[in-house]
């Protein structure tokens, strides 16, 4: 049997690079409601900023395009975020899920975004298709009870 | 208010950050540290993200960009101010030991 989630939030954001921080903060509010710990929510505001990073980023080059933020939170304290977009895709995503790996050749991207969704995180699934778009869905387990 | 503030001290650069330290602020202040530097060829610049309230990935960029950057002039480089968060972040890209790190802008190693 599926559990329900206790709470829900959906958000559609464009893919602008100041909706970084309203993206970490919406969500950030959302679990503030769950009573996290401190280390708990700044991991979540950082794995959050990260995916919606990458779409602003990468997802739409200079068209405009949206981005899909689904958050959900279960009666055993556990939150999953799903980040969507509709834009380019990648094109290998274990090579993009490299620690380090860019496809910045400035040196002003550290390649290090999916690295920190990993370890900020207890469950990480990407999923893409080249033109179709990118879903990211994460989830972590509060040790404190919604 | 102004995210980023510079100071010079004995032909050193500081360059203090306040904020969130995300791509946005990021590519914001990237160039302007980049032009002091071009403009005042120091001998040292030192990044100074004590006033930073959050980093990830993108601020972490910017720090390895300033560091490569710094080395190719012949400048050393130096970060004061890391919290625990930035510090683990710089852990995970395997950094921590590479960049000179101290806990104050006043320290001066």
């Amino acid at each position: 049997m599926k559990k329900r989630p206790v709470n829900e939030m959906k958000l559609t954001l464009p893919a602008l690079p100041e909706n970084e921080a309203v993206a970490r903060g919406c969500v950030s509010q959302f679990v503030s409601r769950a009573d996290p710990t401190v280390t708990e929510l700044a991991d979540i505001r950082c794995a959050v900023s990260e995916a919606v990073t990458n779409s602003v980023v990468h997802a739409y080059g200079n068209t405009p395009g949206l981005i899909y933020i689904n958050a959900r939170l279960y009666e055993d304290g556990r939150l999953t975020v799903q980040i969507t977009d509709r834009g380019c895709g990648i094109p290998d995503v274990a090579l993009a899920m490299t620690p380090l790996y860019t496809t910045d050749s400035g040196g002003e991207r550290s390649g290090m975004g999916f690295a920190i969704m990993q370890s900020f995180t207890d469950g990480l699934k990407v999923s893409s298709r080249v033109g179709g778009g990118t879903r990211v869905f994460m989830e972590k387990y509060l040790k404190r009870q919604p | 208010m102004d995210m980023l503030t510079f100071s010079e001290k004995n032909g050193e650069l500081t360059a203090k950050i306040s904020g969130e330290l995300d791509h946005f602020l990021a590519s914001d202040v990237r160039g302007r540290i980049d032009d002091m530097m071009a403009r005042k060829m120091p001998s040292a610049l030192i990044l100074d993200i004590s006033g930073v309230t959050f980093m990830d990935s993108s601020g972490l960029g910017l720090i390895m960009g300033r560091y490569t950057a710094c080395k190719s002039r012949g400048a050393s480089f130096r970060l004061h101010g890391a919290d625990s968060r930035a510090m683990k972040i710089l852990e995970l890209a395997g950094l921590s030991g590479v960049i000179q790190t101290g806990s104050t802008a006043k320290g001066g190693v």
